[in-house]
């Protein structure tokens, strides 16, 4: 599902690399942590991952496909089959959380019609029901980061990235955050999730991979934070 | 269709959000393009003048006023029998009068100013090819008795080159002004782009094309430009019809009239190129704001 080979990023102007020779594989269904301090570069996967920056050396390969190599006008295509979630949530303020996940996808060429069927559904799903019509600054940070989630699940992405999801959540909420999207991992979606939150890591027991000064010290399967 | 109205609603708020912006764009566009309809509309004009009065174009030699009989009869033969004639009058100093007193009529003071004998005598040759003049004056020149011999082109020429002088005046005008609009085209659009800002990330983040994120942008660009073409056709229009038409009449027996066809085709001209210019300076700029 998702493979670096070998890669290495090396940011411009900087004195090292970010990722430095990384190898790594995700299969489908996963839910695997990129755990490490800050500036490791657990963040830089992500990128990669999105076709956001591209390798100073190395091979990306997500969903079969290439990354690397791949041109520049096909990068928002492939965009499609990964759902991103971010520390600061990322909604639009002027905009409802039902009108949040219905533009998410609307600008990728789904109807009303679609919109009015499935982000209603979505919203459920997150626990939002009853709430689609309240603005991001009418809800708590925990169901601002369901909004979120909802817009990054809601065209069923076969990846879902998550980057410091629970980073700006109380302990409580970010738990439950975290049981959403396991749930979402339990529908079959990779779930790939960057955090330095050693709670939620030992109480998940997944894979975990842990990076230091840009290369991984430690892949296990059941882990804890450290 | 549904993406259609998003793209056009984006538009018209866009516009608005911003609407100095707008107006002192279209305002620097429709100068622009105004600028450009009136030299493009002076160089076609110098074009129909010039086939117009080319074509009618004489070669006046001017006998001095003491020529002799003998030496008219010489020069007489030696314009007949060269090869580059088409054909020759002759007027007598009291015709030559005679055409200046009709000519000038409403300036009866000028007439008189002038005395019958002080117009010279002439002989108003037709060249086969009006572009040989300078053959055919090099061959005449040695007979004596000859005053000047004068090629109406070279009068014709330097009243030409006073409309192409204008013309590129206005050219330049034209030019000097569109660095301004395309600069002001670049920074509304910067604007435009900023203030979506978050739009746009989350547009890129879920995978929308780059034509859907871009293309409200270039619209955008696009319908200012098109509304600053519109306005610098009209601003020309009515200024030929006052201008030209009116206020200045007079010229109307010097100028050959122009034509209101002419004038119509800048429409379709001066909104292409400010509807293509715009989008090309949008798109470049959104290549530089909005980076995948």
């Amino acid at each position: 599902m998702i493979q670096l080979e070998n890669v290495t990023k090396t940011y411009p102007k900087a004195s090292r690399p970010s990722l430095d020779d990384v190898s790594v594989g995700i299969e489908k269904g996963e839910f695997v942590f990129f755990i490490g301090p800050s500036g490791s570069g657990k963040s830089t996967i992500i990128k990669l991952l999105l076709h956001e920056v591209a390798p100073t050396r190395g091979k990306v390969v997500v969903n079969a496909k290439d990354v690397t190599t791949m041109r520049s006008w096909k990068v928002p295509h492939f965009r499609r089959s990964i759902g991103c979630v971010f520390q600061d949530f990322r909604l639009l303020p002027n905009r409802t959380a039902y009108e949040n996940v219905a533009f998410a996808l609307e600008v990728i060429g789904k109807t009303k019609a679609v919109a009015r069927r499935v982000v209603p559904e979505v919203l459920e799903l997150v626990g939002l029901g009853g709430k689609e019509h309240r603005y991001p600054h009418e809800l708590s940070g925990g169901e601002q980061q369901r909004v979120a989630v909802a817009r990054a699940f809601v065209n069923r992405p076969l990846i879902l990235l998550a980057d410091e999801p629970t980073g700006n959540l109380d302990p409580d909420t970010s738990i439950e955050i975290m049981r959403l999207l396991d749930r979402i991992n339990r529908t079959g979606t990779t779930v790939v999730m960057v955090t330095h939150d050693s709670n939620i890591v030992n109480q998940m027991r997944r894979r975990v991979i842990e990076i230091e000064s840009g290369r991984i010290v430690r892949d296990q399967a059941r882990g804890v934070y450290g | 269709m549904l993406r259609l109205k998003y793209v056009l609603n984006e538009v018209l708020v866009g516009l608005w959000r911003n609407v100095t912006m707008t107006i002192a764009m279209i305002i620097t566009m429709s100068i622009s393009l105004f600028m450009l309809g009136a030299s493009v509309l002076l160089y076609m004009q110098v074009d129909q003048m010039k086939n117009y009065y080319y074509g009618k174009i004489e070669v006046s030699v001017f006998l001095r006023p003491d020529v002799t009989d003998a030496q008219r009869q010489a020069i007489d033969q030696a314009i007949s029998s060269n090869p580059l004639v088409a054909g020759k009058t002759y007027e007598t100093q009291k015709e030559a009068y005679d055409r200046f007193q009709q000519l000038w009529s409403d300036q009866p003071d000028f007439v008189k100013s002038v005395g019958a004998n002080s117009l010279p005598e002439s002989f108003r040759v037709k060249l086969k090819d009006p572009q040989k003049y300078k053959d055919f004056s090099a061959q005449i020149q040695g007979q004596q008795g000859i005053l000047d011999v004068i090629d109406q082109r070279t009068l014709l020429d330097k009243v030409f080159n006073i409309f192409n002088g204008f013309q590129f005046g206005a050219l330049g005008v034209a030019a000097f002004m569109a660095v301004a609009a395309l600069l002001l085209v670049g920074n509304t659009i910067q604007v435009a782009a900023y203030s979506k800002r978050r739009e746009v990330a989350v547009m890129k983040l879920v995978g929308a094309s780059n034509w859907f994120i871009q293309a409200p942008f270039v619209l955008e660009a696009v319908v200012a430009g098109v509304i600053g073409s519109v306005i610098g056709f009209v601003v020309l229009f009515v200024g030929k019809v006052v201008l030209l038409d009116h206020k200045l009449q007079a010229l109307a027996t010097i100028l050959t009239p122009v034509h209101n066809g002419n004038v119509w085709l800048m429409l379709p001209l001066l909104a292409g190129v400010g509807a293509v210019v715009s989008a090309v300076t949008a798109w470049i700029t959104l290549r530089f704001y909005l980076k995948v």
